[in-house]
């Protein structure tokens, strides 16, 4: 997921792609290769793109733009240090600042590795979605109706009735744990479950995995 | 002291947000408390037949907003209740006729005059809900004890948690204890978890509330008080920070209690 040039993690407004040194039209390939070899992972989301201190041309802007709308990514913000590009980017009607986040990492910091857990305190409710390509750690429950797409594994500390896909990327080895695990769907690389209609009365803390080929979910911690 | 703007929304329709802005309006002007109430579901107009205030409108929201009348002259008073006026919503626009900076001036204005201002929010979570939002203090969420309400209050609370506005509140409308006890509802119990917010108040199910909207004269006027009028004075109470407990809704039997003795992760 990470490359020299092209950084992408989760912050709380969506994706954050944090464009580094390079040549512009490299970069556009090597986003654009992220966005295809991926579309789980992006379709749907919101993209915030941080260019660094490049001047840009309104042409360069809207490029990117359909670029990310033909993978139906949804360009909302352009962050730069540049101020020519802030007035190129407010003229096409977009974000030039992140607001300012509770989450952990402050945005504009690209320099973490995609790896590093995305953390998000408090309740997760519908409607929203937490996008991120490593792993995400809620603190809170995931509400039905609510979504959280990662790379890596999800831990959800707190009751899981929404959808969560973990290894989104192709991690077969990612793992969904949560307190409650009653999720409305579960989905661990390319395979994907539902819960039993039939609950246990007393809620276990529980541990989702893939095991030949079916997502399993075991009590956790195990014996 | 300036007063304090009250939005009552719930994402889901029907779930009884103009019950409540009705009867919570009646029942804090009957406080004494200097209310407005304000209907904004704009072309689609209901706040006012509730009131029974309908055929008195002469100005609206809309002619507000552009103008063509001064804020004081689009407020119709309550007929039963002088400190409880109704600002109507236009029934021949539509919610495009209203930005969010309009309602804020609005509120402004009446904040001066009034102790309380309720916003009857309209549905769903575009424009109409937006410029309902703008200018809330506080914010109370509707929703019944059913699966796809409770999923539609919990989206809202979302994007008024993103917009940092709040705190929410909860109201819990139309609960059947009967039905709740053979587990063909949702409980108070399981919104409260799944919502994580603080309950505000619980309305049971009750016939008169309809009768009551139909005729125009809020339940929570009448003097022999309904099941449903008791729990909007309660809401009332609490909202103005009295410490109003919460009435159990049905006396649990003795096997029931029995059950829960045995069992207490079940209760």
């Amino acid at each position: 997921m990470i490359t020299e040039s092209v950084a992408i993690k989760g912050i709380r407004q969506g994706l954050l792609v944090t464009l580094r040194k390079g040549e512009w039209s490299c970069l556009l390939a090597a986003l654009e290769a992220h966005l295809t070899e991926n579309p789980t992972f992006f379709s749907g989301g919101r993209m915030a793109v941080d260019v660094g201190d490049r001047c840009l041309m309104p042409s360069q802007i809207e490029a990117m733009r359909s670029l990310a709308a033909h993978h139906e990514v949804e360009l909302w913000a352009v962050v730069s240090s540049n101020e020519e590009t802030q007035a190129e980017a407010r003229g096409a009607g977009l974000v030039t600042e992140l607001a300012p986040t509770r989450a952990h990492q402050p945005p504009g910091e690209g320099d973490e590795p995609a790896d590093r857990a995305l953390v998000r305190q408090g309740t997760l409710r519908s409607g929203q979605t937490v996008r991120h390509p490593g792993h995400v750690v809620i603190i809170g429950d995931v509400n039905p109706g609510a979504e959280v797409v990662a790379g890596g594994s999800v831990v959800v500390w707190g009751r899981l009735r929404g959808l969560v896909h973990a290894g989104v990327l192709g991690d077969e080895l990612a793992v969904i744990c949560a307190l409650d695990l009653a999720p409305t769907q579960l989905r661990i690389g390319g395979h994907f479950s539902r819960s039993p209609e039939e609950r246990w009365s007393r809620p276990v803390p529980e541990k989702a995995s893939v095991v030949d080929g079916r997502i399993v979910a075991v009590a956790w911690p195990g014996e | 002291m300036a007063g304090r703007v009250v939005t009552i929304t719930s994402g889901k329709g029907g779930v009884g947000k103009t019950t409540l802005t009705a009867n919570l309006g009646a029942a804090l002007a009957m406080r004494g408390q200097r209310v407005v109430v304000i209907d904004a579901d704009v072309g689609l107009r209901n706040l006012d037949v509730m009131l029974g205030l309908e055929n008195r409108i002469v100005y609206d929201l809309v002619d507000v907003i552009e103008g063509r009348c001064r804020l004081r002259q689009g407020l119709v008073r309550h007929k039963q209740l002088p400190e409880l006026y109704l600002l109507p919503a236009a029934q021949t626009r539509d919610k495009s006729a209203v930005q969010p900076e309009d309602m804020v001036r609005i509120c402004d204005e009446l904040r001066g005059d009034h102790d309380v201002v309720l916003i009857d929010s309209p549905a769903g979570i575009e424009q109409g809900f937006r410029y309902a939002m703008e200018p809330a203090d506080e914010i109370i969420i509707v929703t019944n004890p059913e699966v796809s309400a409770a999923r539609d209050a919990d989206r809202v609370i979302g994007l008024i948690e993103a917009e940092e506005k709040g705190p929410a509140r909860l109201v819990i409308n139309r609960l059947e204890p009967s039905m709740v006890s053979k587990g063909h509802m949702l409980g108070v119990a399981d919104v409260v978890e799944l919502l994580a917010i603080d309950l505000i108040g619980v309305v049971p199910e009750d016939s008169n509330a309809l009768i009551a909207a139909n005729r125009g004269q809020p339940l929570a006027l009448s003097n022999n008080r309904s099941r449903a009028g008791h729990a909007f004075h309660n809401i009332a109470g609490r909202l103005l920070g009295e410490e109003v407990d919460f009435q159990p809704l049905r006396q649990p039997r003795v096997f029931e209690r029995l059950l829960r003795f045995v069992s207490p992760e079940r209760s």
